[in-house]
């Protein structure tokens, strides 16, 4: 007879809670989503039982592949900001002596942790006609009329870059911190030149910060729909909006399901790409 | 003989498909200072979390003073550990971390004051009862260590490597404080090292450990001195593990052919067969270099290097056959290339039992 | 390695002072005495009266508390509970189950909203306090989760086994060792929790049903309907609990450091 390891049952009663709940509110939702974009919508109220693969069709028609290359644009868009402006950011960052690294994540970390309502009310206030930076441009006599900023693609893209910055900072930050600066200097030592060093040697170490980055950017914004709903008036229409729009007027709950089954795909896609990019990047960088 | 105060009886233990212990046994004396010898992974750890209740084994017995401890938990085993990386609690005091197995023994408050006072006067760490213990260094942490396991004045003291972490220097000190300690306190010690030194400077018996089994158990001079194995041959001490043939065994002398010379070592006993291959060892400093009384072997200078304050020189006999040899100082006037003879006295070649 | 140039320190002071732009001009706003936010007017404080009069935002504020307070309670219970399990059983379930656990963190908030107010329809549970804390919890329980496991990952086993060495049992060994050494992970998952399910509208506003009004909700339609000082108000006063609230978190980012043996301390102090 073999005696195993001794384990106290009331271990496994401590795994109950979180298995129970994801099961049920994880699990099961999304494979009641799955199943609900096969099905159609009834004339009235609720749902037909019948599987049909209308809505994904649905999805190919002209309209809502442009909303989903709208909303990848503009995602990618935002995506690229981020990157330009957050990864120098969070690069710098880790070269501050550590009182002003300190100092630095708590001027981050307030607005971050602030409602990001808020925030981008802030950027209404700056951004509406005659709000504070018509104000300004026309009080220097830069511009004559108020540019009428508000409800456009770009105050769109300004609130989606101020929302997710500070996700790329951080993550950057955080690989750059755990770099090895001597590999710099050796590759200076070799010969490398200041580019060709950042190039070889940083950029490669801070790759899964950037590229966790990415995905914490991109992925979010595919879906945020009361940034271009406030910021952007309805003149902006996301796969977010579409999906809300079918949930709320149209209570067309198998096609919204539909759009998200995609949009979910799209995502767990990236994610999986990221871990297998990673996971041999990182292997890479070390050798 | 004193009485057994631990009997190990046949364990085994596998880990997933990895057999790590293949059937142990062992019986150890009360006030003994025991090692477990062995280099990493040979299954000297999980004896010892075996014997501390922290490990279970797949079959055999851990018999702890008289009674089966096997099925028993970690806390209702007299025994006490000091972890290789002594596991202090960083979220309590000096004090605190003493006092933890006093207190759930629930002894007095002033009586534990009174012990964790005295037990650190033996550690010699009067005055740090508030300390933090993420503020102390590492011998620091090391008495604390042993402070907090022998303040409960366990029948059993298990050591898992404890002065790995130390330096050179204050490892040599606390080998000899470990050892006065053990005395004093007349606490059975079970050590575990992969030090050889270590083992052969503290222990009363040494176990040398490979593979989940013992290879050789036995006091420091025997472990040394007469390796019964090429295994515990090469681990302590450095020796040269050689084959030769026998020629001819008469009385207590045995005659072998190596290396197109001849080489004498003592039967012990035993008796050998002409033409038997047998494995010999021979250490490094007991090569002969000159003075030659005994048949010397003809060998060409490979190598010379100075490492951990000894001159090692390589040579290399007929057949490739490297044999090294070590010598005191920095320099010998021999130099790669030179030929020349080495020998061995028969009173320093060891003839080993042939491994199965 | 190098310090920054000046031109770097620049970069970093700009982009912190844009951050703050919308913020500052938030909270001076609030404090502007006319209707109209463009025309400065002068100073008062006639919108936090109005703020502070304000029924229907004190029973969203209330409400938004009360589902912080329950989403966080169950995140921090089930997280706390899932970590310390799994770390002590290891199956591959658990690899599983820790997946599913984080997609609520990980996919679009919408594609979320979407699935509870499915599933809340199917199963006819009626939208509002409970739907709402379900909701929340299942994307709180990730920061807990995964802050707890990474705090018992880092933490070193044989803490636990010298409890037990020294004659504790597996509970009192947990309570006296485990526990107080992961609290510090446990309360900044809160934190975080907390930060998150107050701040969350996309999630919210398919669940919330129309009885129960919440905070983000609540400003999500305001702003909407147009710009109130009301809103900046309202603002300020939350950026100030956060301030608040992160004191608070360094307070015990401190307390934990304390724990932790840091090498680089030891030699500040000598």
């Amino acid at each position: 007879m073999t005696m195993k390891k001794r384990k106290n049952k009331s271990i496994y009663l401590m795994l109950v809670p979180i298995y129970a709940f994801t099961i049920i509110f994880v699990l099961f939702p999304i494979l009641y989503m799955i199943l609900l974009s096969f099905l159609s919508k009834a004339e009235v109220w609720g749902v037909v039982k019948e599987v049909t693969l209308d809505n994904y069709k649905k999805i190919t028609e002209p309209l809502y592949i442009k909303t989903f290359l709208d909303s990848i644009k503009l995602a990618a868009i935002s995506t690229g900001f981020v990157v330009l402006l957050g990864y120098p950011f969070g690069y710098f960052m880790a070269k501050l002596s550590k009182k002003w690294k300190r100092r630095m994540m708590e001027l981050i970390m307030v607005p971050f942790w602030t409602s990001g309502l808020m925030r981008l009310y802030g950027w209404i206030i700056v951004f509406r006609s005659n709000g504070t930076l018509d104000q300004i441009l026309m009080g220097l006599h830069i511009t004559k009329s108020p540019l009428k900023l508000l409800y456009s693609y770009e105050a769109v893209v300004v609130g989606m870059i101020y929302a997710l910055m500070p996700f790329m900072v951080l993550s950057v930050y955080s690989s750059a911190e755990k770099m090895d600066w001597t590999l710099v200097e050796a590759a200076r030592d070799l010969g490398a030149t200041k580019f060709k060093a950042f190039i070889t040697i940083t950029l490669k170490q801070t790759m899964p910060g950037l590229l966790s980055g990415v995905i914490l950017t991109f992925v979010p914004s595919m879906g945020m729909f009361f940034v271009a709903d406030l910021l952007g008036g309805n003149k902006i229409v996301l796969v977010g909006s579409v999906i809300q729009e079918q949930l709320t007027k149209g209570r067309n709950l198998p096609f919204a399901a539909a759009m998200s089954v995609v949009l979910m795909l799209l995502t767990t896609m990236l994610i999986s790409l990221y871990k297998r990019v990673t996971g041999s990047g990182e292997m890479e960088g070390l050798v | 003989m004193r009485e057994v105060i631990l009997d190990l009886q046949d364990i085994k233990k596998s880990f997933g498909k990895n057999e790590i212990l293949k059937g142990l046994n062992l019986k150890v004396h009360e006030g003994e200072f025991l090692t477990f010898l062995g280099a990493s992974g040979c299954g000297k750890t999980t004896t010892l979390r075996i014997i501390a209740g922290l490990e279970m084994p797949d079959s055999g017995q851990v018999i702890l003073n008289g009674v089966d401890v096997t099925k028993k938990e970690p806390n209702e085993r007299d025994v006490n550990t000091v972890f290789q990386n002594y596991a202090l609690f960083p979220h309590m005091s000096v004090e605190d971390n003493i006092a933890y197995g006093l207190k759930l023994k629930k002894v007095a408050k002033n009586e534990i004051k009174k012990r964790v006072k005295e037990v650190l006067s033996l550690v010699q760490l009067e005055g740090y009862e508030k300390r933090r213990t993420t503020e102390l260094s590492g011998g620091q942490k090391q008495r604390v260590a042993i402070a907090r396991a022998v303040v409960n004045n366990p029948k059993i003291l298990l050591l898992d490597e404890p002065l790995g972490a130390l330096d050179a220097k204050l490892r040599h000190q606390m080998q000899l404080e470990l050892k006065k300690l053990q005395k004093s306190l007349g606490i059975t010690f079970l050590y575990i090292t992969h030090d050889q030194e270590e083992a052969i400077n503290m222990s009363d018996r040494i176990v040398v450990m490979k593979e989940g089994q013992f290879e050789q158990i036995g006091t420091p001079d025997e472990i040394y001195n007469e390796p019964k194995t090429s295994y515990v041959a090469a681990f302590v001490g450095d020796s040269n593990i050689l084959t030769g043939t026998v020629k001819e065994c008469a009385e207590d002398k045995v005659v072998m052919e190596f290396a197109g010379g001849t080489v004498m070592a003592q039967a012990k006993g035993k008796s050998y067969k002409e033409g038997e291959q047998v494995v010999f060892s021979i250490r490094r400093e007991n090569i002969k270099l000159e003075d030659h009384k005994d048949m010397p072997i003809k060998a060409v200078v490979k190598e010379k290097s100075f490492a951990g304050g000894m001159l090692r020189i390589v040579f290399l006999v007929s057949d490739n056959i490297e044999i090294v040899a070590s010598r005191q100082g920095i320099n010998y006037n021999l130099v790669p290339g030179e030929e020349t003879e080495i020998s061995f006295a028969s009173e320093h070649v060891v003839i080993l039992n042939q491994e199965m | 390695m190098k310090k920054n140039s000046k031109l770097t320190n620049f970069y970093l002071a700009l982009m912190i002072i844009i951050t703050y732009i919308p913020i500052v001009i938030t909270v001076v706003y609030s404090f502007n005495e006319s209707k109209i936010s463009t025309i400065w007017s002068g100073i008062s404080l006639k919108w936090y009266e109005e703020l502070f009069r304000d029924r229907d935002m004190k029973e969203a504020l209330r409400n938004s508390l009360v589902l912080a307070f329950f989403c966080c309670s169950l995140s921090a219970i089930i997280g706390t509970l899932g970590a310390v399990g799994m770390s002590k059983v290891k199956t591959k379930a658990n690899h599983v189950i820790e997946y599913l656990a984080t997609i609520p963190i990980m996919i679009p908030e919408i594609i979320l909203g979407m699935v509870f107010l499915a599933v809340f329809s199917l199963l006819s549970i009626p939208f509002g306090m409970t739907t709402l804390v379900i909701a929340h919890t299942s994307f709180c329980i990730p920061y807990v989760l995964l802050n707890v496991k990474a705090r018992l990952a880092g933490m070193d086993g044989s803490l636990e086994e010298a409890a037990r060495d020294l004659g504790a049992g597996r509970f009192r060994a947990f309570i006296d060792i485990v526990l107080p050494l992961i609290t510090p992970a446990i309360l900044s998952g809160v934190l975080l929790s907390f930060a998150m399910s107050f701040d969350d509208v996309v999630i919210s506003i398919f669940v919330t049903g129309p009885k129960v009004n919440i905070l983000p909700v609540k400003i999500y339609t305001k702003i909407k309907t147009g710009v109130t000082p009301e809103i900046n108000a309202l603002a300020t006063v939350l950026l100030a609990a956060t301030v608040l609230l992160l004191f608070l978190s360094g307070w015990i980012g401190r307390r934990a450091g304390r724990f932790e043996n840091k090498e680089d301390g030891n030699e500040e102090r000598n």
